[in-house]
């Protein structure tokens, strides 16, 4: 089983009368792509936050690799090798796209308690930095404060920005949400390219994407996985069409 | 990336990157440097030619300035550098003052401080005093801190001013030391080598005091620590994500940030030969914060701008009408509505962050 980088086991979250999770098991194996789909209210963010660590479950277990990170802090899990992405992108704005990528470089090297060498120089900050931003065909921007980049290039800085802790797994949380069709292309072919190296749990709204790009997909309703198989499998499932797609979409 | 030195400056950034924007690297000539250096340059030489012309009462003005601009300097690494609204440290001011009244009191009186557990005499030496006050101030923000951190926004600002006024009232009741009458230091603690009753002398500690702690903010900003702190005042959530705890690292900025008001504090009171739980108030908070935002917050020589502008009204506005802080407030009022980075904004233009 030394393949599965990432699994939830049996987990369960209730928001008082709310069943956000209900006996939720997944996992994530070696170069893979697994999709996480689901209507709205369906629990998907409930589940996000259990993975990355600012929601705590009830029940169940969380391992990444062989170790459990079920209460973990949300910095434990990243230095770990949990890369993540939002929904809404999270960036420090005024900083260069540079700045932002660094920081997951520095806090995989130590902890940050130095207070000497200035960063601007460090070229073990600035090397590691800059590779994962070529890997997101980003370097050309590496010093552009944040704030000037088009919507699309911040969610490439986003998953940069994961790329830096040179992780085992990336949860990305619709990354193609707002981008237009030209953007979304270019992001699925980048991501196609990035599952070689780090599986991907990739929470979309985009079908297409969804479509083209997952190996596994697994759906999401009412906080239990109804469905869980490849894309075709997926297509075809009755309950997956009544729940999510809509009976009259097919 | 395939040449090993082509990282080591802005301009081979450049080549290595193609087309990549080289971050602006400030030269000392430029408008921000010659503002900076102009005042920092007028705050050492005023005073020089004052005691010269024979002007003590200048001199000891600027000692003030320069004291006052050193305690804003680590307020500001808490507010400006760290997003951290503390409206509490006039109680490491005060800590670090009542550590000089307390020490020179003891030496004074050849008494010791305590006798249990140990027997622990005061001490008329200002490093001695630096030291305890600097120490005693980061352990009393540690706590603090440790505290207040849990909380942010307006629950973290008054948080940190019970903290304040909780030392504040028990300064103002403690009788052994003078109370609410407070405490005089009749000899100046002294410094081997140099003589620092005179006042040229203790402006010049003052000011290499100031300029020390201005030099460790900037350097401070420059290293991994600092691009943590900038991280988890920007955005905190992108911190945690990048897999580092914001709440340890500001907390350690919040120790830093205090021990520097302390030594201020110590300075302060040696300055007036006199500590009172004046320095403890929240008034002395709220005029460090007035400083910090005048002079521009998370500017390094924000701090300096707005002491000397505030110590500048207080005194000869304040010389006219003993309503001088009306017109205090249609400055900060002017501040905030028109120059939003402060004064060193206004003179100095944005800072460009890279």
């Amino acid at each position: 089983m030394s393949d599965i980088v990432l699994s939830l086991q049996k987990l369960h979250k209730r928001f008082g009368a709310l069943q956000a999770t209900q006996d939720v098991s997944l996992d994530l194996q070696q170069g893979e792509i697994h999709a996480l789909i689901g209507p709205n209210g369906a629990g998907k963010s409930t589940l996000i936050g259990q993975i990355a660590g600012n929601i705590r479950p009830d029940e169940g277990r969380v391992f990444l690799a062989d170790t459990e990170i079920t209460s973990m802090s949300i910095a434990q899990r990243a230095r770990l090798g949990l890369g993540r992405s939002f929904q809404v992108s999270s960036l420090a704005e005024p900083l260069s796209v540079m700045r932002n990528v660094m920081m997951g470089v520095q806090a995989l090297q130590s902890h940050s308690f130095r207070f000497w060498k200035p960063v601007a120089r460090d070229r073990h900050l600035l090397e590691p930095a800059y590779a994962a931003l070529e890997r997101m065909q980003l370097s050309h921007r590496a010093w552009t404060p944040v704030f000037e980049l088009s919507h699309g290039e911040r969610r490439q800085v986003e998953v940069a920005c994961a790329l830096a802790l040179k992780p085992r797994a990336l949860l990305l949380d619709e990354p193609m949400a707002g981008l237009g069709p030209e953007g979304s292309a270019k992001l699925t072919e980048l991501l196609e390219a990035l599952k070689l190296e780090v599986p991907i749990l990739l929470i979309e709204h985009d079908m297409e994407a969804v479509f083209r790009l997952a190996d596994r997909i697994s759906v999401l309703v009412s906080g239990s996985v109804i469905a869980h198989g490849d894309s075709q499998a997926i297509r075809q499932d009755p309950r997956v069409r009544e729940a999510y797609l809509g009976d009259s979409d097919a | 990336m395939t040449n090993n030195t082509s990282l080591t400056n802005g301009a081979s950034q450049a080549a290595t990157a193609d087309t990549a924007l080289v971050p602006k690297t400030g030269s000392h000539f430029d408008r921000k440097g010659l503002v900076q250096m102009a005042l920092l340059g007028l705050l050492l030489l005023v005073p020089v030619a004052a005691y010269f012309l024979g002007h003590i009462y200048y001199v000891n003005l600027a000692s003030r300035i320069t004291i006052i601009a050193m305690a804003a300097v680590g307020l500001n690494l808490a507010i400006g550098y760290g997003g951290m609204v503390s409206f509490g440290h006039a109680a490491y001011f005060g800590l670090g003052g009542y550590v000089a009244g307390i020490s020179a009191y003891h030496a004074f009186d050849l008494t010791p401080f305590m006798t249990w557990p140990f027997s622990l005499p005061g001490s008329d030496s200002l490093l001695v005093v630096w030291l305890v006050a600097a120490l005693l101030c980061a352990l009393l923000a540690l706590a603090i801190g440790a505290i207040s951190l849990r909380t942010t926004g307006v629950y973290f600002i008054m948080i940190t001013l019970a903290f304040a006024q909780m030392i504040y009232y028990f300064a103002n009741s403690w009788p052994t030391y003078g109370g609410e009458d407070g405490l005089p230091i009749y000899i100046r603690n002294t410094l081997p080598l140099v003589d620092s009753s005179n006042a040229l002398t203790y402006f010049l500690i003052c000011f290499v005091g100031l300029v020390l702690a201005m030099a460790i903010t900037s350097r401070l900003m420059k290293s991994r620590f600092g691009a943590a702190l900038t991280m988890a005042r920007l955005n905190d959530v992108r911190l945690a994500t990048a897999g580092i705890s914001p709440y340890p690292i500001r907390l350690v900025a919040f120790v830093i940030s205090a021990a520097i008001t302390g030594l201020a504090g110590a300075l302060y009171a040696d300055l007036n030969g006199f500590v009172s739980p004046n320095m403890l108030s929240w008034h002395f908070s709220g005029e460090l914060m007035v400083i910090v935002i005048l002079g521009g917050v998370g500017r390094l020589y924000g701090p300096l701008a707005g002491a000397v502008l505030f110590v500048m009204m207080e005194t000869f506005l304040g010389g006219v009408t003993q309503y001088w802080q009306l017109f205090l407030g249609l400055v900060l009022l002017g501040v905030v509505l028109f120059a939003k980075h402060g004064v060193m904004g206004w003179l100095a233009g944005r800072e460009r962050n890279e």
